[in-house]
Formats: structure tokens, sequence, C-alpha cells
């Protein structure tokens, strides 16, 4: 299984460049002077990302390092345990929409700590896997394209964000009874 | 909120410092965030610069167009404002694709290309559009079919079974993004009887 999965993130790529490349020249298209046309934008786009996404990785950096974010955490532990979700999580739970790396460092945490293959485990393979850094995709995409106002999209990123949290935690107790 | 959010993150995180005495701490954030932001742009531009090159060819040889075609009844529902045939509708595809097989790489530039044909159908330069908003809804859930990475984490931790997580991670996701996507019709809802 893994290695058929592996096996075709492998191929994938290659594939779509070489039919890409396959049907424009079939199809008698200046394919590299459109790719040149294309990178240009890209580039574009890319400095126009760079404050954004400068002010929003700076402001996480201090909330971080201050320690207010580890502070927060520990103070609605006991909060979490008494509703019955498990107190452990939280950090992840807390971190995953504001940045991708950081969550990251903590599922890798976890797995290394109660083990792949335990509860907690699971459940923080799931919740990395299952949503996407809300904070980050936001700010790169409106970014990207110059859109200030984001209008109500914050507000359900972070509502779905929540719904994934406790649906995670009910599907792998579910799953993995 | 966006801004408050902000302002608010970097406010607390200073104040905390003056309380906490991790005010060195802070310091040293400010520049190393700054600096991871420059080293996620470079990664980023390569990414970009590529892919929308190839995309740049896809579009003119039809290959998005075809795309929009084969899925056209699911998404037009989704995005009732953007005209079918619309190139906003092939990149809308492309990034669902690209995010669907986990290649987070190539679902970057396709999005934010989404975004750019989708502010062109916008009467507003400044304000995020419907589609646009049920756009990024979906994707900050975003459905996996194979989330590599943890995988590949679980399986350096010599996990027994390190993909029985792929049902779990689905079923998640699968059921934020219906949720999601029923707040953000209502808000839309919401929003069009308040413009009244």
């Amino acid at each position: 299984m893994i290695q058929w999965i592996s096996a075709v993130s492998v191929w994938l790529i290659p594939c779509i460049i070489l039919i890409i490349l396959l049907t424009a020249t079939a199809k008698r298209i200046p394919s590299y002077e459109l790719f040149v046309e294309g990178g240009k934008e890209g580039l574009k786009m890319a400095i126009s990302l760079l404050p954004f996404l400068l002010g929003m990785l700076v402001a996480i950096a201090i909330l971080r390092s201050s320690g207010a974010l580890d502070a927060f955490i520990q103070l609605i532990e006991p909060v979490l345990s008494a509703l019955g979700f498990p107190a452990e999580m939280a950090p992840l739970a807390i971190i995953r929409p504001i940045s991708g790396t950081a969550a990251l460092g903590v599922t890798t945490e976890m797995i290394q700590t109660y083990g792949p293959d335990s509860f907690l485990g699971r459940l923080a393979s799931t919740m990395q896997g299952s949503t996407d850094t809300t904070l980050y995709i936001l700010t790169v995409y409106f970014g990207a394209v110059g859109i200030k106002r984001m209008g109500d999209a914050l507000k359900v990123g972070l509502i779905a964000d929540f719904i994934g949290i406790i649906i995670s935690v009910i599907v792998v107790s579910w799953v993995f009874a | 909120m966006i801004n408050l959010i902000w302002a608010l993150m970097a406010s607390i995180g200073i104040v905390y410092a003056m309380l906490n005495g991790t005010m060195d701490k802070v310091n040293e954030a400010v520049f190393e965030g700054a600096n991871d932001a420059i080293t996620l742009v470079i990664a980023l531009t390569s990414v970009l610069v590529f892919w929308l090159g190839m995309m740049k060819i896809a579009e003119e040889a039809g290959i998005l167009r075809g795309l929009s075609k084969l899925f056209k009844p699911i998404v037009t529902r989704i995005f009732p404002d953007i005209p079918p045939d619309h190139p906003a509708m092939g990149y809308i595809l492309a990034n669902f694709s690209a995010n669907l097989f986990g290649l987070g790489n190539a679902a970057t530039p396709m999005g934010i290309k989404a975004m750019e044909e989708m502010k062109k159908l916008n009467n507003s330069a400044a304000y995020a559009s419907n589609s646009m908003i049920t756009f990024l809804v979906i994707n900050t859930s975003s459905i996996t079919l194979v989330p590599t990475q943890i995988i590949a984490i679980r399986m350096q931790y010599d996990s027994q079974s390190p993909t029985e997580i792929v049902g779990t991670t689905l079923i998640a996701s699968l059921v934020t993004t219906i949720s999601a996507l029923l707040i953000d019709a209502f808000l839309r809802k919401r929003r069009e009887l308040s413009s009244l």
C-alpha cells in the first residue's frame, strides 16, 4: 500500500508536465514562450505576497517566543479536560490554525512521545492531516492578489477548524475503539 | 477582524514578555520571523514561477477548459457566481485536484491564479467576493486523499500501520469541509439579506 502510494506521488507530477507539453506541442502552441510569460506572473505574485507573509510571521513569532501561547494553553487545559477533551491535544488544537510548521513540530513530538499507534498519536496524525493552516492560507491567497478585506473568510475558517478538532476526536475514538 | 487578530497577537506577546522577562526572546523572534518570511517567499517563488509557467501552457492548450467541463455539474453549484466556461473555474479545479493528491506545492500557485481570475469577476478590488470566500474555506479545510507528510513521520517512528490514519483523516476533513460550506452558505445569505 505504502509503496503503491509513494510510486503514484513520484510519477504524478512528471506525468502532468509531460501531458501539458505534449498537448501544447501537438496543438502547435509556443510552449516555452508561454512558460516564460506565466512564470513572470508568478514572480510578481511572490513579491506582492512578501509583506503580508512577513507581517503575519513576525506577529506569530512574537506571540510564541514570549511564552504567552504556552501560558494560554496551560490555562485552558483543565477546562478542556473537564469537557472530556484530551488535554494533551490542546497545544496542537490551538497552534494548528495559526502556524503550519509549529503544528507539524507539535505533531511530530506527540507521535514521538506517545507512539504513532497510540490513541494520542493517531489523533494528532488525523488532526494534522485533516485541516490546513487557516491563517497561512488566507494570508497567502488574499495577499498575492492584494485583497485587504477578507469578509467572512477568517470567521468561517476558524469555526471550521474548531469543528475539525472535535470531529477528529470523535472519528478517531470511534474508528479505533 | 484580521487587523484585530494581527495586532492582538503581537501586542499580547510583547506585554506578556514584559511581565515574564522574555523580552530578549521577543527581540530575537522579530528578526527570525522576518527572516522566515523571506525564506518562505523564496521557496514559494520557485514553485510559483514553475507552476504558473506550466499552467499558462495548459490554459492555452485548452487542458484547463477540459478539466472544468468534466466537473461542471458539481462546481457550478458551489460557485454560482462564476460562469462555467470562465478560466477561474479551470484553476479552481486544478487547485482542488492538486490538493486532493497532496501536491501542496502545485496547489498554491493554481489557487492564487484562481483568486486572480475571481478578482477580475469581482467589482471591488479591495473586498473579497463570495466565490473567493467559498474557495478559501474549502482550501483551509483541505480534503487530502493521502496525507503523505504524516505517513512519513509515522513511518519514521516505527508505526505498525503508518497508513491507518488515511481513513480517519479523510472522514474528518470531509465532515469539516461540508460544515464549512454550510456555514459559508448561511453567512452568504445573511450578507445578501443585509445588503438589500
